[in-house]
Parts: C-alpha cells; structure tokens; sequence
C-alpha cells in the first residue's frame, strides 16, 4: 500500500504527511532536550559552587565543532535547493560534505571525550561532568543518526529520484529539518555548558 | 501571503510546483539568503566566545549568552527550517510546544528561589 500524501497535499492540514510527521517528531525532541535542560537549571541553581564550563572543557574545539555543525547546515539546505533546482549531482556533493562534517563533529568530539577521560573527569567525578557527558551524548546520538539517514539519501535511498523526484526532494527535506534542528540544539548546548 | 513572501516559502508543498514549472520559485534568492544567515551566524558565534572572555558576572553573562544563542536559533529555524512561511497547523504545534517548553524552564527556577511559592 502506498503512503498516502507524500506528494500532494492534505486539504485539512495544508501539508504533506511527511511534513506534519517530523514536525510533531521535533516537538517531542524540544520536550526530550528540554526536560534535560530544566535538570541542568536545578542542578545548578541547587549547588553551592559551580565550576565556569571554560575551565574544565575545551573551548577552541567547542568553536571548532560550532563552527563545523553550522557550516554542515549550510551544506544540507544547500543540497535540498540544488534538487529544486534539478541538479542531482550537485546534491549528491553537498549531501556528502553534510554527511563529513556531521563526522568531522564527532571526531572532534571523540578527541574531547579522550582527553576527559585520561584527565579521569568521567560522568562520576561531578554534577557539572554528569549533565555535560549526558547532554553532550544524547546530542552526539543525534548527529548519529542524522548522518545514518542522510547516508541513507545520498546512497541507496537516492533511487526515488528516478522514479519520483518530487517525493524524494520533499524527503531531503524532512531530514534536513531534523538536522537543522540538531544544529539549533548545539547553539544552546555550547554556550551553556562551555561558556557559563 | 505577499509574493516576497511567498518567494521565501520554498517548502515541501512547492518541490512539486517547483519541478513541474506550475511556479517560478527563486531558489537563488534562497540561496542568497541561506548565504547571509551563514555568515551571521558565525559572527554570532565569534561575538558568544568573545563576550565569554571579559568573564562578566554570571547573571549578565547568561542574558546575553542567552540573547545571542536565541537570535542564532531564530535565524536556523526561520531561514534553514523555512519557519518565517510555513503553514498555521505547524505553528500551533509549536505554539503548544514552546508553551510547556518554557513551563518546564520556569519550574525549576521558580522551585529553588525564595519568595516565589516554596520557602
């Protein structure tokens, strides 16, 4: 059976159901980050010192990796206008620099992890450590995933373009939107765990 | 909606114009915008790290680090999100999202502060 409005629109809604389905999905990402977030707030209103983020973290490699997510953002809304504008291998290009900057994000992440974990700052070590490994892994998670599906995009998946391309531009889409949101999730992560 | 506004509203529902020709959408003035919000978010981002460095007291320095991290958010989410043109059924779920969002940002603040409802 096929998916129905994944191309045409809905009248009752006024979108496709792709479109409304990872809109709902990133609702429940915003409760999901900001349940953590509201822990973050207690745990640090609640404790008598809290150590600045910038002496126990690595903020060159923080920029970096901002600097690295925002510009792999770029990449991906860049990839969905080159299918809009018909040019498959253009997106195939910028799909594939999305894909290696979201590794390039997590190398950089890994070498950070790496020097915590020689330093013995593990998520046991404090409340400050706790929440930062669990934000920082949860979102890493995400860049995970989002690269997985937009490999996906860029490889096999990229078949529906032959036979509907209107379908698979709209998909692009989809995907880039949760990118993109993973994106606005670091521009808070990073000033509030590194720089405060 | 305006036509300028229109032009910024290349969504999922116009792909299918787009491609069939039906709409001249100007996916280079997209482009072009896509471009900007590049650049000014990493500005933005030079101004965060920068601010951090006078170590200003942490009140001050969670406002501003605040007001610049929301004014980058609002730039991916209008411009590479699409948000500044989308339909009124996503703006009601988001509507209701950032209404229990920010309920869940209050209430540990509210909890922990003296005078508000628990001494």
């Amino acid at each position: 059976m096929d998916i129905p409005y994944t191309v045409e629109i809905r009248r009752d809604t006024g979108l496709t159901n792709g479109k409304i389905g990872i809109w709902l999905f990133l609702a429940s990402e915003v409760m999901l980050f900001g349940a953590l977030f509201a822990s973050y707030i207690l745990i640090r209103t609640g404790a008598p010192t809290w150590p600045r983020g910038d002496t126990m973290l690595d903020v060159p490699l923080a920029t970096l990796n901002t600097i690295i997510l925002i510009s792999s953002s770029v990449t991906m809304v860049m990839a969905w206008a080159s299918l809009m504008r018909r040019r498959f291998e253009t997106f195939r290009l910028y799909m594939g620099g999305t894909i290696l900057l979201g590794l390039g994000f997590l190398v950089v992440k890994y070498f950070e992890y790496s020097a915590h974990f020689h330093e013995g700052a593990l998520p046991s070590t404090n409340n400050f450590l706790a929440i930062y490994y669990t934000l920082t892994g949860l979102h890493g998670l995400h860049v995970l995933g989002g690269m997985a599906v937009n490999a996906y995009f860029w490889g096999p998946g990229a078949k529906l373009w032959k036979t509907n391309p209107v379908w698979f531009t709209n998909r692009v889409e989809h995907a880039g939107l949760f990118w993109h949101f993973v994106d606005l999730v670091w521009i808070f992560l990073f000033p509030t765990l590194y720089l405060l | 909606m305006t036509s300028d506004h229109a032009a910024t509203s290349a969504t999922s529902d116009h792909a299918a114009a787009a491609m069939t020709g039906d709409h001249a959408v100007d996916i280079d003035k997209h482009v072009r915008i896509y471009i900007t919000v590049f650049v000014a978010l990493m500005v933005l981002t030079i101004v965060t790290v920068t601010v951090s460095r006078f170590h200003l007291p942490v009140p001050i320095a969670v406002t501003v680090a605040l007001i610049v991290a929301i004014i980058k958010g609002s730039l991916v989410a209008c411009y590479f999100m699409h948000l500044i043109s989308e339909k009124k059924l996503i703006y009601a779920v988001l509507a209701l999202t950032a209404a229990f969002f920010v309920a869940l940002m209050v209430l540990p603040v509210i909890t922990v502060h003296d005078g508000f409802w628990i001494h």
